[in-house]
């Protein structure tokens, strides 16, 4: 039962093929025989999942129908839920326990959500590979002596498990789309202030963007139905009008232009190109062009420096207010890769280096996202591997402070635009592990981006492989 | 003295919104139980987002603006970086570059203008109170005055003493009040005052000292919360500085504390250098653009400033200078002068009557309504319509009385008639027209 997609979920407690309650009890079976392999939560809330389960079926027997009344989810731990500890992964906040929701967890109850846990991540959303939690990594279900990705590894990978019907992460620069390419599921990155961040532990605060991670390019839409919109306690959510994202699902792609160049594949892991290339006879078959860009795109890796820079400055500011006195620890508690990205944040900003290192990070920002704008004049979406490889040993990040900027190259351009993309699964290793591609597009887009990757994913067959766990 | 002050000051005023500069607690926190006014914003938890309040903003520039300011209509706001137990955040979001108002001025009684070189909004900290709880000194936090918002105004050192800076705050604290924006009570914290005082032998006091010829330290003083101190604290201050100076020494640059008790400023921080604030625009908060007619709508919403209704008074009811500032002091007093002499016009009462009248009799507008006091005024100086008859009357008597006055008269002494007239409105123990009852008494003189 437990591998069951949102959809499916949906229709059978619809048609009482089983109850919430019964799915919930499934979900909570199969956390206890999984997690001791992966270790993909932080909390598992599981007196309260029961609860709102039971909830759930007496309002199912009603008839009522909400978005996701009854289906259980697992939410990333850098989103703040009312009365259930939240940590970011870090000992911090250990014992922190938020008197508010965030936005997202707020719309998500309101939907009829069952939660069945948090899950775990690089603390302070700080890393691409689940590795620098205080709550020891999380384990790829394809094989657990691989990395999930980061930071949302402990969703991905509690997805990909099927520890849950679907979950919500967060991106600033990849970590929606890296974790779900190396752990074989659905990751969408909204396009920035398409999704409120009020509430969410901040980490980059002009890159942050909460987003669904599930095993099905429709799980996603429906899920964005729920979360995308102005949220009045976020001035910097867009005001512009949500649409019904699964409206336009099964439109015919024939015709859309689909951008490809070689600078997102110059380094690549062959591997990884060999899945990514063969993509391109799928998206002709359903009618879409592929077009050579060529050299006429920016090359990834000028979005690296970018990114480092405006991140960390981000960063050095968001954290100062965990200094222990209102609530959770003390600085001391900080670990390592946090307490770099403050000192390099802090430099970054200072007098004197102001204008060499953040102010010139924004304005080739600027130019980044202009970039993208003339490139989305000549195609209507872009066509991209996810990850330079697959799921690294555990250990990678380990004494590699610039790991996840490197592993992150393919995706951090899109994410410093705020533009949209999305990862599905495209194919496997030869080691069976999975590779992904994203399907990346101008802002407020996802409409679109949602129509062309559920074309792919159900012309080929890799969204319906599960790891042996 | 052979030192000259060199004086420039910064002024925060706190605004008496409703809600919080970022969110949406009470900014109404004076003497609330501590921690009462709070919300995950204003106490910096994670996640939190601060979303502006508008009609702070919109205070903020109608400040700016009764100040004179240039108003930028592309403005944001920065986050200022430091640590404090107070600093819920661990950085207060304010304005770095590109603040709501800049380039201003004040003209003060001696004719000197005060420039003000920006206006700019930002948010306040939490209070801090050190106690002694069971034998244990403690620090506590009140979060309940964190995020309430202040306009803060910064001149340029053009002040050379402490009457004029004792004047700048005087029109200040009324232009704010007049605006009805904040109560700007220096006792009560929601005006605050941070001069930086330093002496110069270049300056004159008579131009603006150009900024090669600044001294090379200045010294700030902090914790002056009240009128009465401001003169004590620069007169102390500038004195201090001047022994050390004579002593052929440089002040130290630093912060120093106004004792109320001691009457003195003491050092309670060093600053050497300005302290790195790590200034950057605040990506929480999009960028505010505003449009000419916007800040056009606001300048047509402000009210008349004293200055301005002084100028009006003098002009349109032709009143001395002095009458029309004593009229302009208070809002009220000069709301109730125009309506009274709207009411008085129909009764033939003047402006000038009204305005003398009020301050002679020092009347206040809560005594009386307009029309109530025109009234009194128009029967105080009403002349009685009266018979004619009854005025030959008593006329004829007048003149029988005082056959010598008519022997006078008749013999040339003219003047004598305003003796008679007087006599004849004593006898009639009523105002009568005096016009009319001369005209009698001449009537009655050629018979």
């Amino acid at each position: 039962m437990h591998t069951i997609t949102l959809t499916q979920a949906k229709e059978g407690l619809k048609k009482k093929k089983f109850s919430s309650v019964e799915l919930t009890k499934a979900y909570l079976k199969r956390i206890k025989e999984t997690e001791p392999k992966i270790n993909a939560l932080v909390t598992v809330t599981e007196e309260e999942a029961l609860t709102s389960a039971a909830k759930a079926d007496k309002l199912l027997q009603k008839g009522e129908e909400k978005a996701l009344l009854g289906i259980p989810f697992i939410i990333k731990d850098n989103f703040c839920t009312k009365d259930i500890r939240t940590t970011a992964s870090s000992k911090v906040l250990d014992d922190f326990i938020p008197p508010y929701d965030s936005t997202v967890f707020a719309k998500l109850k309101d939907a009829g959500i069952v939660l069945l846990g948090k899950a775990n991540m690089d603390a302070w959303a700080h890393g691409s590979s689940t590795e620098t939690s205080d709550y020891g990594p999380t384990k790829n279900p394809w094989d657990t002596g691989k990395l999930p990705g980061g930071s949302s590894g402990g969703v991905a990978a509690g997805v990909a498990a099927d520890e849950a019907v679907a979950g919500i992460g967060t991106e600033t620069a990849g970590s929606i789309r890296q974790p779900a390419s190396w752990c074989g599921v659905v990751g969408l990155k909204p396009t920035y202030g398409r999704v409120s961040r009020y509430g969410v532990v901040a980490m980059g605060s002009s890159l942050d963007s909460p987003g669904p991670m599930t095993k099905t390019v429709e799980d996603s839409a429906i899920i964005l139905n729920v979360l995308a919109g102005q949220d009045p306690l976020d001035a910097t959510s867009s005001p512009r009008p949500t649409t019904d994202y699964t409206k336009s699902l099964k439109n015919s792609i024939k015709g859309k232009r689909i951008g490809v160049s070689h600078k997102y594949t110059d380094g690549v892991d062959d591997e990884v190109k060999r899945v990514y290339e063969k993509t391109f006879a799928e998206f002709e078959k359903l009618g879409a062009e592929i077009v050579d860009l060529k050299d006429d795109i920016f090359d990834p890796k000028y979005s690296i420096a970018v990114y480092t820079v405006i991140q960390r400055s981000e960063v050095s500011s968001n954290l100062a207010r965990y200094d222990g006195i209102r609530y959770g620890h003390g600085r001391e508690f900080f670990g390592d890769e946090a307490k770099r990205r403050i000192m390099l944040g802090t430099y970054t900003l200072s007098a004197g280096y102001y204008d060499a290192y953040y102010k010139k990070a924004q304005q080739v920002r600027t130019l980044i996202i202009e970039d993208f704008a003339r490139v989305f004049q000549k195609v209507d979406v872009l066509l991209a591997p996810t990850s330079p490889s697959t799921a690294l040993p555990l250990g990678s990040s380990k004494n590699h402070p610039m790991f996840g900027e490197m592993a992150d190259v393919l995706v951090e351009p899109s994410s410093i635009a705020g533009i949209t993309g999305i990862n599905i699964p495209a194919g496997f290793s030869s080691d069976k592990l999975p590779v992904g591609i994203q399907l990346i597009g101008p802002q407020f887009s996802e409409e679109m981006i949602l129509n062309v990757a559920y074309q792919f994913e159900q012309a080929t067959p890799f969204h319906t492989e599960k790891p042996n766990i | 003295m052979k030192y000259t002050p060199v004086i420039g000051l910064e002024v925060h005023v706190e605004l008496k919104t409703e809600s919080k500069m970022f969110c949406r607690c009470s900014a109404d926190y004076f003497g609330k139980e501590p921690n009462t006014h709070t919300c995950p914003v204003c106490l910096g938890m994670p996640g939190a987002l601060p979303v502006p309040n508008k009609k702070a903003i919109e205070w903020c520039i109608k400040i700016a603006l009764a100040l004179k300011c240039e108003i930028n209509t592309l403005s944001k706001f920065d986050r200022k970086n430091y640590y404090y137990p107070d600093l819920a955040k661990g950085y207060q979001i304010s304005q770095y570059d590109q603040p709501f108002g800049i380039d201003g001025s004040v003209e003060l009684s001696t004719g000197k203008t005060i420039r003000i070189r920006r206006v700019h909004m930002e948010e306040d900290t939490g209070k801090l109170s050190h106690q002694t709880l069971d034998t244990e000194k403690v620090s506590l936090i009140d979060f309940n005055r964190s995020g309430v918002p202040l306009v803060e105004i910064v001149t340029e050192p053009d002040f050379s003493g402490a009457a004029e800076v004792t004047e700048y705050l005087q029109k200040l604290q009324k232009v704010v009040r007049h605006l009805d924006v904040s109560n700007a009570d220096m006792e009560k914290g929601d005006m605050r005052l941070e001069p930086n005082i330093s002496l110069s032998e270049k300056a004159s006091g008579k131009e603006y000292i150009k900024e090669i010829e600044l001294p090379k330290y200045k010294v700030e003083v902090k914790n002056i919360n009240s009128f009465r101190f401001v003169e004590k604290a620069i007169e102390f201050e500038v004195k201090r500085q001047a022994e050390i100076l004579d002593r052929g020494e440089t002040p130290i640059q630093e912060t120093r504390g106004w004792n109320e008790t001691k009457n003195i400023t003491f050092s309670q921080r060093v600053k050497e250098e300005a302290m790195d604030y790590r200034y950057f625009p605040e990506p929480d908060i999009p960028p505010i653009r505003f449009t000419e007619e916007e800040i056009g709508a606001i300048r047509a919403s402000l009210p008349e400033l004293q200055d301005e209704k002084i100028a009006r008074f003098t002009k349109q009811f032709e009143l001395s200078e002095y009458n029309a500032e004593i009229l302009t002091r208070e809002k009220s007093l000069a709301t109730f002068f125009e309506a009274a002499v709207d009411a008085g016009k129909a009764k033939d009462v003047s402006a000038k009557q009204i305005a003398n009248f009020i301050i002679n009799k020092k009347i206040s507008p809560s005594e009386t309504t307009p029309e109530e006091l025109a009234g009194t005024i128009a029967s105080a100086s009403q002349t009685v319509q009266v018979d004619e008859k009854e005025l030959e009357k008593i006329v004829q008597q007048v003149l029988k009385e005082n056959p010598k006055a008519v022997e006078d008269f008749k013999s040339g002494k003219e003047n004598v008639i305003m003796f008679l007239v007087g006599q004849v409105m004593r006898n009639a123990k009523q105002k009568l027209d005096a016009t009319l009852v001369k005209e009698t008494v001449l009537n009655q003189l050629k018979k």
